[in-house]
């Protein structure tokens, strides 16, 4: 029914819904949408960074142009790709798997989303004004301090407000997962995927301010003549790397920890089993969590740190293996002894699993420090964190996006474009990837323009960007099917896979209050226990009442606006004072529609029980 | 109608800040929050550490600092975060108009701890040409202390910001939450402080 | 413990030779033949943790393919449900257990290497160069010699020798894969590292830490020569008299613009040049600028553009051009700088 009407509003008004929604299904998809743009430019970015390393002594971009190409590869999938796709699968699921009408800060979660994307959009339109970032996605100083133009400028400012949008969504979904579960839906009765999301957002709280701080830190050095990481001043640019690498370690658990929740949702549903060992794997993820803020060192252990910090930090890696083992062996058992269904979800997780075991592997290998003297930055760590990366979040999140599909928009993407999908990039994955663990012991640093033809270099290479080829097939393959799906495929029923968890306890397409009566949890699977006593949906926890719900609003987009404009003002300041108006402006804007919020009073409006049993909201 | 009884109730709850599902989001939420800008503020303060030295024949922090200003400053903070205290004990017993009294001694303390604060930077900037540019030291010392007064500058605005907008219609279930974590904010910035005070002035004096 | 450790890595490089076509990579580039003691260290390491691993592999593929072949639902099972089990107590026990006695197996000699390589026992008798990163060259300055060179370090093989390392601006990090793992170089501390050549020879060096555009043109080289060669070559090194006039009038003309031009950046002889490379023995070099092919057309072109070799260099726009007749004389100058016997090419032979 919804369709229909929102067909009929036209397109203005929708954009208007779009602009100004509060509902998380909405803004999950909004997302989706921003994150997939993004996941999209920075793989045409990584084509171009195959396609020059096809041959030696290349000159398809030229070694300046090749620097942007890959700091903007890696800042726009780890920031504007990989994370705002997490986002959107905790969007769409957290709220319903917990039983909830909403987050808890509705509000806050449309500030979230669109400060990403005016951060991604800053970030990206240093393209088209003189030059991107070039510093690498980890902005090294003084390299970036010292970089001239104003790519790194862009690079500080769009990821600064991404990042403070970054941290909202944290501290949202922490209170939503502690505040708004159902009756009955205690911690340990938590989907897996609820877990690894409020576990992730505990690292984002405590990480990105890290990252906040340093930004703020180059940003002063660039822009307002400090010298943190300047040596003639008496700065310390090691100092950059630890604040870096406080921040970016536990980035790389805030990436794999949801991937790892998807997983362990697919697993139990399309095994028709229980997840294994529950209580290790909520257990695992607490820990992986914990031990994510201890490791940031092994980044450095070329930095000249000395023999007893490198044999820490190393040792305090190598324990992460331990939980992540027991995730491992944890799946495999819980598909053991199952009435396993393979689908384009389930071979995602299938496929992700001796990949990322490898990604693991190397993981501990590049922990062993004396090792890693020969690994760092090499081709072997690119090698090895696209396996973790590419192996498990975004294996995890084209798993997600299959079996979630049906609850975002209501069809089933096709299968057989799921199945040609997932072969042909992991055939892809593979090739690009598994060569460069030799390259990068062959002599081969990252981050390289060009290698001599003398190196014998040049095989591995060319297998690597064939790869690279297969996976961008794999992955117009998807975008295909998404759009036939959307033209053509069949709504389905709220349950199409025979779920065991909450989510799928609500109808297609879910009301924009999701549960009429809130239901009342059991146990674990809690449709599952539902289902096995023969009911078809959930027992309410309540009698049928009024819903109180948020109201739409325009204020995040303007925040998010103003603080887009100010940034091009804080960029160009540096050259001509007169831009500090700009920076003032934007400023202005953030802080008056951060007044109007504060003044004007926001009471949310209420469905009645009446409406609601009429059929409201669907 | 029952909107507005449920946030005017005829018994004021015992806590009136946690008495709507939006006000335990809100100081939950809150808490968390705090939470971060803890790691902001120690990150600020490592690199404070790791910098205080690197003065480059510049000034240091034992001929810059005076401990008598930054001892009033101390107390004046301190104080105001009391009287935000008592400000909130009023809240509890839907008391407005003390609350209001309180929260303005509140900003008065906390804008003349500002004032001196500004003061004390324009002293080092004139007398001493110790500047945001002068060293790396410089850089931190000005980065830190100066992160914090922005704070303290926030929160200013944002409980006058408070007290302007209810001043009419008094306490209610949907502000109570808001006067209460903008005194959290407050306290906040106040351990902050103490820390600085330590960390910079003290350590810098004797260290 | 060596003679183990030697059979096992030669069993593990001829299963790898089979696995790539191309071997493994070019002869005193790559870390599969380590001709040093660094780069042996750690090839043990690798090999010891990757054994260890293929070993968990192995395992999860195991029971991986089990699953897959065994609990695949099957025509007709379409409504069977499982018994739905809650865990396994002994199980996962096993699988915390046995994982932490592995990473123990890699920890212990990763932690005794970790100190091993980090050392500095015999600094004060051994060799010491202090080598700075610059963008986009490496200088050593061989104090106690009173030498100082570009983009080539000489060393005596069999021995250890210090490098005390620094960077004159961004970081830049000192990669010889054959003979050593890597160590950065930072602008405000020194970092120190010992390498020791198994085998005389010419190794490759590259930078491996981002540095700006020609970051993947900064490679230089090690050359481990015999202890006697390398005293030659000191010798050779600490007799250059930089006024010395060369034979041919074209090489004594470039001689004079080289020392009215480019000796405000370029030095001869023993006294550092902050700017630019020291180019005391320029003509025994056997790249120019590290990666351009040496030849006279070549370093005439790079005189008169080397933005064209290296984006981004420090030389671009802050020299005068010379016409190509004064590179051409500078050129002859330069290529004739040979001031020892010992070069890459002796010592390749």
């Amino acid at each position: 029914m919804s369709t229909t009407i929102a067909q009929k509003r036209g397109i203005g008004s929708m954009l208007w819904d779009y602009l100004t929604t509060v509902d998380h299904k909405k803004i999950a998809v909004l997302y989706l949408l921003g994150g997939g743009f993004f996941f999209i430019i920075g793989g045409l970015e990584a084509l171009a960074i195959r396609i020059q390393l096809i041959k030696p002594a290349n000159d398809f971009v030229s070694a300046g142009f090749y620097n942007e190409l890959l700091t903007m590869h890696g800042t726009t999938m780890i920031f504007l790709a990989a994370m705002p796709l997490v986002f959107a699968l905790m969007n769409a699921v957290v709220p319903l798997q917990i039983g909830a009408r909403d987050v808890a800060f509705p509000f806050l979660n449309s500030l979230g989303f669109w400060l990403f994307l005016f951060g991604g959009l800053l970030l990206n339109a240093s393209w088209f004004l003189g030059g991107a970032p070039d510093a690498g996605w980890t902005a090294y100083a003084p390299l970036s301090t010292t970089s001239p133009g104003h790519g790194v400028d862009f690079y500080v400012l769009g990821l600064q407000i991404s990042g403070a949008g970054t941290l909202i969504a944290g501290i949202n979904f922490l209170v939503t997962i502690v505040n708004m579960r159902a009756p009955g839906m205690t911690y340990m009765r938590m989907p897996l995927f609820t877990w690894t999301t409020f576990i992730v957002s505990a690292l984002i709280l405590f990480a990105f301010p890290a990252l906040t701080v340093g930004l703020f830190l180059l940003m002063f050095d660039r822009l307002f003549g400090s010298g943190f990481f300047d040596a003639s001043m008496g700065g310390n640019s090691v100092i950059w790397e630890h604040l870096f690498w406080i921040f970016g370690h536990p980035e790389v658990y805030i990436l794999i920890l949801p991937a790892f929740g998807v997983f362990s949702e697919i697993l139990p549903t399309f095994s028709r089993k229980r997840l294994f060992g529950y209580t290790a794997m909520v257990f695992a993820t607490v820990l992986i969590g914990f031990l994510g803020f201890m490791v940031w060192a092994h980044h450095m252990f070329t930095v000249g740190l000395g023999p007893a910090a490198n044999s820490i930090f190393a040792i305090a890696t190598m324990a992460i293996a331990v939980p992540t083992g027991i995730k491992i062996f944890n799946w495999l058992f819980t598909m053991w002894g199952g009435s396993i269904r393979i689908n384009s979800a389930m071979l995602w997780t299938l496929g992700f699993i001796p990949s990322f075991t490898i990604g693991g592997m190397t993981g501990v290998m590049v922990a062993a420090a004396p090792a890693d003297y020969q690994y760092h930055d090499s081709y072997f760590i690119v090698a090895h964190f696209h396996y973790v990366i590419v192996g498990g979040v975004v294996f995890g999140i084209f798993a997600g996006l299959h079996y979630w599909w049906p609850k975002m928009f209501g069809k089933i993407l096709d299968e057989t474009l799921g199945k040609i999908t997932f072969w042909t990039f992991f055939i892809g994955f593979h090739l690009t990837f598994f060569i460069q663990h030799f390259l990068g012991l062959m002599g081969m640093p990252r981050r390289y323009w060009t290698y001599g033809a003398d190196q014998q270099l040049e095989l591995g290479n060319v297998i690597s960007t064939i790869g690279a080829f297969f996976m961008a097939i794999g992955a117009i393959v998807f975008i295909y099917n998404v759009i036939i799906t959307t033209a053509k495929g069949e709504m389905v029923s709220g349950d199409p896979w025979d779920g065991r968890t909450l989510e799928w306890a609500t109808p297609n397409p879910t009301p924009h209050y999701n549960f009429a009566q809130t239901p009342l949890v059991r146990g674990l699977d809690p449709l599952w226990i539902e289902k096995t006593e023969g009911r078809k949906g959930m027992t309410p926890a309540e009698p049928l009442g009024d819903i109180h719900m948020p109201n739409p609003s325009i204020l995040p987009f303007i925040m998010s606006l103003g603080l887009f404009i100010a940034g091009f003002g804080f960029i160009y300041q540096i050259d001509d004072p007169r831009w500090l108006i700009v920076a003032i402006v934007g400023m202005g804007i953030l802080l008056g529609a951060m007044f109007i919020r504060s003044v004007k009073d926001d009471h949310g409006h209420h469905i009645h029980k009446e409406d609601l049993e009429k059929g409201a909201g669907l | 109608m029952s909107q507005e009884h449920t946030l005017n109730p005829e018994v004021f709850p015992d806590e009136p800040e946690k008495a709507t599902l939006e006000g335990k989001n809100k100081f939950l939420g809150f808490w968390f929050f705090l939470g971060g800008e803890t790691v902001l503020f120690a990150c600020l303060f490592g690199t404070y550490l790791a910098l205080q030295g690197s003065t480059v024949g510049e000034n240091t922090a034992e001929n810059l600092f005076g401990l008598e200003l930054v001892f009033i400053m101390t107390m004046l903070l301190l104080t105001s975060s009391l009287t935000s205290v008592y400000a909130m004990y009023h809240m509890k017993n839907n008391d407005f108009a003390k609350m209001q009294v309180w929260l303005g001694i509140t900003v008065v303390l906390g804008l003349a701890f500002l004032g001196l604060e500004i003061y004390e930077f324009y002293h080092y900037i004139t007398h001493y040409d110790f500047t945001f540019r002068s060293s790396a030291f410089g850089s931190a010392f000005y980065t830190l202390v100066g992160f914090h007064g922005g704070h303290v500058l926030f929160g200013l605005l944002w409980i006058i910001t408070l007290m302007a907008r209810n001043a009419k219609r008094g306490l209610n279930l949907y502000n109570a939450p808001k006067f209460y974590i903008a005194s959290l904010y407050w306290h906040f910035i106040d351990v902050v402080w103490v820390f600085i005070f330590t960390v910079v002035y003290l350590m810098g004096k004797v260290g | 413990m060596k003679g183990w450790m030697g059979k096992i890595r030669a069993l593990f490089l001829l299963s790898l030779l089979s696995l790539i076509l191309s071997g493994c990579g070019k002869e005193n580039l790559t870390a599969f033949t380590p001709k040093g003691y660094g780069a042996e260290v750690s090839l043990n390491l690798i090999i010891i943790s990757l054994l260890v691993m293929i070993f968990v592999f192995i395992v999860v593929m195991v029971i991986y393919t089990i699953v897959l072949v065994r609990y695949r639902q099957k025509k007709g099972q379409e409504d069977f449900v499982p018994k739905q089990t809650e865990g396994n107590k002994a199980l996962e026990v096993i699988w915390t257990v046995i994982p932490i006695i592995l990473l123990i197996v890699i920890a212990v000699p990763t932690v005794t290497a970790t100190y091993d390589l980090a050392s500095t026992d015999d600094k004060e008798d051994s060799l010491n160069v202090n080598v700075t990163g610059n963008q986009y060259w490496w200088h050593f300055n061989y104090g106690e010699q009173e030498i100082q060179t570009s983009q080539d370090l000489y060393i005596p093989v069999g021995e250890k020798v210090y490098l005390n390392m620094i960077s004159s601006d961004v970081l830049h990090s000192f990669w010889v894969p054959s003979i050593s793992g890597k160590m950065d170089t930072n602008p405000e501390n020194e970092n120190t590292m010992f390498i020791e050549a198994y085998e005389e020879g010419v190794y490759y060096g590259k930078c491996a830490e981002l540095c700006g555009p020609s970051h993947s043109l900064m490679d230089f080289k090690v050359i481990a020569v015999s202890r006697e060669e390398f005293d030659t070559w000191v010798e050779d090194m600490q007799n250059v008299d930089p006024e010395a006039t060369p034979e041919t009038a074209s090489a004594q003309e470039g001689q004079e613009i080289f020392q009215n031009s480019c000796i405000g950046c370029h030095a001869v002889g023993s006294q550092a040049s902050a700017v630019g490379p020291n180019v005391t023995n320029f003509g025994d070099r056997s790249m120019i600028a590290g990666v351009v092919e040496y030849s006279k057309e070549n370093l005439i072109q790079w005189m008169l553009n080397p933005e064209e070799f290296k984006p981004g260099n420090k030389m671009t726009g802050n020299y005068s051009v010379p016409s190509p007749e004064e590179a051409e004389k500078i050129a002859d100058y330069l290529l004739q700088l040979q001031p020892s016997e010992i070069t890459p090419e002796s010592a390749t032979e």
